[in-house]
């Protein structure tokens, strides 16, 4: 039977969040790239939340943003709320959301891929891979045809046997009644990998027009708007943006959930798969938290184009009627007419131990993968892997080495590597708690942190790069300014202290000790400065920042020092520590089963002491010298 | 004190910690030097340690702010000529555990840290100062050191400390999580004044903290008696030797039940030694070792022990329990008892001399004969130093009692920093460096407490 035969430099699987950014990514570093989908219709599909960004997320689009990635780009384009969370709390934890037109989101995305060059879109169902001496040399559709290629990036998403579920009713579709994807996992299993099977779920969407906004709290976007992106002009995109409304489950709503938990399917066993604990069903909530009164629903549209709005923190499974009776004692929702019903998903994905921190398979050569097929959750987890999996399935097929962000780099990083390096057994999700060197990784200063490396990959321009050089440049010079300006005593400067109740000068003192004051700060004591240049604001912001936490930044630079020792001496993938003497046998099956990528990695695995740790550095050490083999990357 | 404490200065008693006539207390790294200058005061004014060429020795006084501990004489070694190629100090006192331990403390108030189990040698290999043909043997040390220290880190420590270490931490993250779940979800929680409240729960805190923290002076910490176990098979009369031991005339200095709630630890003075009992209330309860716990049970407690007292039945023959528990004391430091002299005796002191290959006590435990004799045994083994005083203990009280200090200081951090209105995000820094330490004493590491916690308590997520 005769087949097509296609070649190309690198395959996508998937088309969502994290399949779009790894297409673009390597058909922008010029490699001919094809991106499959299950339906051209519902690439950069958002079939839960209608936001992007939120708590830590918000961080890890800025951080894609930088890096040369489309998201931020795309839900300027876009929004139609933006709100900074957190705001009245440390710049460490400011977070950026917006809501998203859903079709525009989508179709902005799809004519972005479109529109690149080298890049290719097919709809088709993969259901093989095809791998030759543990290397991957393409894969083939359901309908036979093979595309060869010198790297494939999976990102499935939830599409991979996926069953939907709402009380007894079980369908085997995808998100929002979609295609499964139901060959793919044998293949893959049969190359060796493990799989796991996860669950998530989405609360219904409901007709706005039905809805009583009188007895609900309305909720503003931010103005001025913030932009995601570092290249978009924030003049371009200030708008008239529409409302979310805040509205309240009561002891009614509880009381049906309640009597009905009978007939859940998570209660009865009709689900398997593993859920996310943060993100918990509504009828979870009642159950695991019986002394709360109410909870909060977050009644949110779904775009410009249709009157359908989402109620978030209602999530669900339960059977059809019962979700009808429940919503309907939600204050404002007393009449309103569901259109799609909320319902449970369960999918397979891989257990992401199986990774490299550059999101190869550790065990065959060429495959990447990224997203919720990774065992992730959230749109923006998935971008940001979907573009590390394409950057380094691109950086391989250009014989050019991966790149790894680690912790103390970006929350891309800490994503990374808690997935690659710690076991998981619910859906994943980003956290600030999860970062330790959190006050370095600020969304304000991920372009900072991170052009320099976009740059080198050759995703951020020049010009976009000199910019932010020129910034880091300014900051620099004011910081040493301010710390070699000394305010002497003087009537205008008592003055100006006493008015905000600060202590008065005795003697002279450095400026930066001023605005070092919690009452004072780098903006205020530009009364008392009248050499302070011409900032822009968020130059100006920087230096406050640094000039504010100086103290804390300090100390966890001094840890980020610490860390990256351990993180710089690298180890083999491919070692059996069972030939390393001292090492105690639980840490012997757990560095065997990691096959950690350095030192550092190996001392974040759960079950390898301080002690291993030792004994892994006298053993480098002694190979170093001896030239035994052993763990060291050559 | 704040930025030494992840300070790469290490510092350990190089010698035994007896009461021997000399004591060096090796301090090696970047800050070896500087530290030491903080508390040595030269017998030539003017003169710092800083200053002199490298291999030379200077003699001068130890002190701790204002109080003097000791004479000394203080060798100074630049890196690369030292034993870790680092620049290191040996600080030679006229020995005596109180004086090595005074010392020790003062240069890890200065800014150095306690070295881990090996390290100074691991130091040594890692800078190229030990040949390849040694690496095993030091990973050896390093691990079986390691292992050491944990399981008496852990099961030295005192029942009722381990328990308020607990709920600190325990009071601590619940405070950190909510602060974390604020953070990652501030639409369903609010913080809104919060900083007040805060305050008000770190009080007590800090309170039980600062208590802990002069309870360490004293050494409360840890219990330091020579840690002491029982064997002996069912019935041969364990329990009428603890009450025996425990009686009127000698004082039990405390009792405390563990943290497993299985095991009872007592404190008993035998003439000038204090002996650490450790007993399991099960154990006791049915006088019944090895059939109730089997010999593995049998044989980690003789692991733990500095001393076994092995107690024989006297009036019934000797069988496979005796054989085992024979096996069980060879290599180990132990005492053996003919117990039941006042019954008919069917086993002979000569048979369980010869047996044994020691001295055997003819006791009865019930009639209370022959106690004397046991405690003239104890206080003999001591004082000819083939009982150490454990070494160990002392040195983990004063990891414990870093620990302790590092966890206040983190708190009161946090009070200052909520008074410089930082914002809460920052605080919990600080909150969680103080719940890692404290974990730290009880052998627990962070992992994923604070995720678990605020999944566990406060109802998130959209």
């Amino acid at each position: 039977m005769p087949y097509l035969e296609e070649y190309y430099d690198i395959v996508v699987v998937g088309a969502g969040h994290a399949g779009c950014e790894a297409a673009l990514a390597c058909a922008r570093l010029g490699l001919e790239t094809i991106v499959f989908t299950i339906s051209v219709d519902s690439i950069a599909l958002m079939p839960c939340n209608p936001n992007v960004g939120g708590s830590s997320k918000g961080h890890l689009v800025r951080e894609l943003d930088a890096l040369g990635g489309e998201m931020g780009k795309n839900i300027d384009k876009t929004f139609i709320q933006s709100k900074m969370l957190n705001s009245s709390k440390g710049p460490a934890v400011h977070s950026l959301r917006a809501q998203a037109d859903k079709q525009a989101y989508s179709r902005a995305m799809r004519r972005t891929l479109e529109e690149t060059e080298h890049l290719t879109i097919r709809q088709a169902e993969v259901s093989e891979i095809i791998v030759e001496d543990q290397a991957i040399v393409g894969v083939k559709t359901f309908s036979g045809a093979v595309y060869h290629a010198k790297a494939v990036v999976l990102a499935t998403g939830t599409y991979l046997r996926a069953r939907c579920i709402f009380g007894d009713v079980s369908n085997e579709t995808g998100p929002n009644g979609l295609q499964s994807a139901k060959h793919l996992t044998e293949s893959l299993i049969a190359n060796g990998i493990e799989m796991f099977r996860f669950k998530t779920g989405t609360p219904a969407r409901v007709d706005g027009r039905t809805i009583d906004f009188s007895k609900m709290t309305e909720q503003f976007g931010d103005e001025p708007i913030v932009p995601f992106s570092f290249s978009t002009n924030p003049e371009s995109i200030q708008k008239p943006q529409v409302s979310c409304w805040l509205t309240y489950t009561n002891e009614q709503t509880h009381q049906i959930i309640r009597d009905n938990l009978d007939r859940s399917p998570l209660f009865s066993g009709a689900i398997e798969g593993t859920g996310p604990r943060y993100c918990p069903s509504i009828e979870d909530k009642v159950v695991k938290f019986p002394d709360k009164e109410r909870h909060q629903v977050f009644v949110e549209p779904e775009g410009l184009y249709t009157h359908e709005m989402y109620l978030g923190g209602m999530s669900s499974s339960l059977p059809e009627d019962v979700q009808h009776a429940m919503y309907h004692t939600v204050p404002g929702l007393e009449h309103v007419a569901i259109v799609r019903n909320a319902y449970a998903i369960e999918y397979d994905c891989i257990n992401s131990l199986q990774l490299r921190p550059s999101l190869e398979f550790k065990k065959i050569h060429g495959l990447f993968s990224g997203g919720q097929f990774n065992g992730s959750s959230g749109y923006e987890e998935a971008a940001v892997q979907g573009f590390m999996a394409g950057v380094n399935a691109a950086m391989q097929v250009l014989g050019r080495k991966p790149y790894v962000l680690d912790r103390s780099q970006a929350y891309i990083g800490v994503l990374i590597d808690d997935l690659v390096t710690k076991e998981n057994h619910e859906p994943y999700r980003m956290m600030t708690s999860r970062a330790e060197y959190r006050l370095l990784l600020r969304q304000d200063n991920a372009d900072l942190r991170l052009s320099a490396i976009g740059h080198e990959i050759g995703l951020v321009p020049d010009a976009m790069y000199e910019k932010v050089v020129k910034k880091q440049e300014a900051i620099d010079a004011e910081l040493d300014r301010v710390k070699k300006t000394v305010v002497g005593v003087t009537p205008c400067v008592q003055e100006f202290l006493r008015s905000h109740g600060s202590t008065e000068l005795k003697t002279g003192m450095p400026l930066v000790e001023l605005m070092r004051r919690p009452e004072l700060g780098y903006f205020l004591t530009a009364e008392i400065d009248p050499d302070r240049p011409q900032l822009s604001r968020d130059t100006a912001e920087q230096v406050d920042i640094n000039i504010k936490y100086e103290g804390y930044l300090k100390r966890q630079q001094a840890q980020v020092e610490h860390f990256k020792k351990l993180e710089s001496k690298k180890l083999s993938t491919n070692f059996d520590y069972s030939t390393v003497k001292s090492l105690r046998i639980e840490a012997v099956q757990k560095l065997n089963k990691y096959q950690p990528a350095s030192i550092g990695q190996a001392s974040r695995i759960s079950g390898v002491s301080p002690a291993d740790i030792s004994v892994l550095l006298i053993h480098l050490e002694q190979h170093r010298r001896g030239r035994l083999s052993t763990g060291e990357d050559e | 004190m704040r930025e030494n404490r992840k300070s790469d200065t290490i510092a350990a008693v190089a010698t035994a910690m007896n009461n021997a006539g000399i004591g060096i207390i090796r301090v090696s790294g970047d800050r070896a030097i500087s530290v030491v200058d903080e508390i040595f005061r030269s017998a030539k004014t003017g003169k710092t340690l800083s200053n002199v060429p490298t291999h030379t020795i200077h003699y001068g006084t130890i002190w701790d702010e204002d109080r003097l501990i000791d004479e000394v004489l203080v060798m100074v070694m630049h890196a690369p000529h030292s034993y870790t190629a680092e620049d290191t100090v040996e600080i030679d006192s006229h020995g005596g555990i109180l004086v090595m331990q005074k010392i020790l403390e003062a240069v890890v108030h200065h800014g150095a840290r306690i070295a881990e189990p090996g390290e100074f040698t691991k130091r040594a290999f890692l800078n190229g100062r030990i040949d390849l043909a040694q690496a095993e043997a030091v990973m050896d040390t390093v691990q079986a050191g390691n292992e050491y220290a944990l399981q008496s880190s852990v099961s030295q420590l005192r029942g009722s400390v381990s328990r308020r270490v607990r709920a600190l931490r325990e009071a601590l993250i619940y405070q950190i999580a909510y602060i974390e779940s604020a953070l990652d979800d501030p639409e369903h929680i609010s913080l809104e004044g919060y900083t007040t409240v805060l305050e008000e729960k770190l009080a007590p805190m800090l309170k039980e903290l600062e208590e802990m923290v002069n309870s360490a002076d004293d050494g409360r910490i840890m219990s330091e008696g020579v840690r002491t176990v029982i064997l002996g098979k069912p019935n041969a009369g364990k329990s009428s030797l603890m009450n025996a031991l425990l009686g009127e005339d000698r004082a039990i200095v405390t009792d405390i039940a563990g943290t497993t709630r299985d095991t009872l630890e007592e404190e008993i003075r035998l003439r000038d030694v204090n002996l650490h009992i450790i007993d399991t209330a099960g154990i006791r309860a049915t006088d019944d070792i090895i059939e109730q716990m089997g010999v593995e049970r049998a044989r980690q407690m003789a692991d733990r022990a500095d001393l076994i007292i092995y107690v024989a039945d006297g009036s019934r023959p000797l069988d496979t329990n005796d054989a085992m528990i024979m096996e069980l004391i060879q290599e180990r430091k132990a005492i053996v008892l003919l117990n039941k002299n006042d019954l008919e005796l069917t086993v002979s002191r000569e048979e369980l001399e010869e047996k044994t290959g020691r001295p055997v006590i003819a006791v009865s435990a019930k009639e209370e004969t022959g106690i004397d004799e046991l405690g003239k045994a104890v206080e003999a083994l001591f004082y000819s130093g083939k009982l150490d005083f454990n070494n160990q203990v002392v040195i983990t009280n004063m990891r414990h009692k870093e620990a302790l200090s590092c966890a206040l200081e983190s708190l009161r951090l946090v009070v200052q920093g909520i008074h410089e209105g930082m914002p809460e995000d920052v605080l919990t820094i600080d909150m969680m460096d103080a719940y890692s330490q404290l974990g730290s004493i009880i052998g627990e590491s962070v992992g994923d407490d604070l995720v678990n916690e605020i999944f566990g308590r406060f109802c998130m997520g959209k």
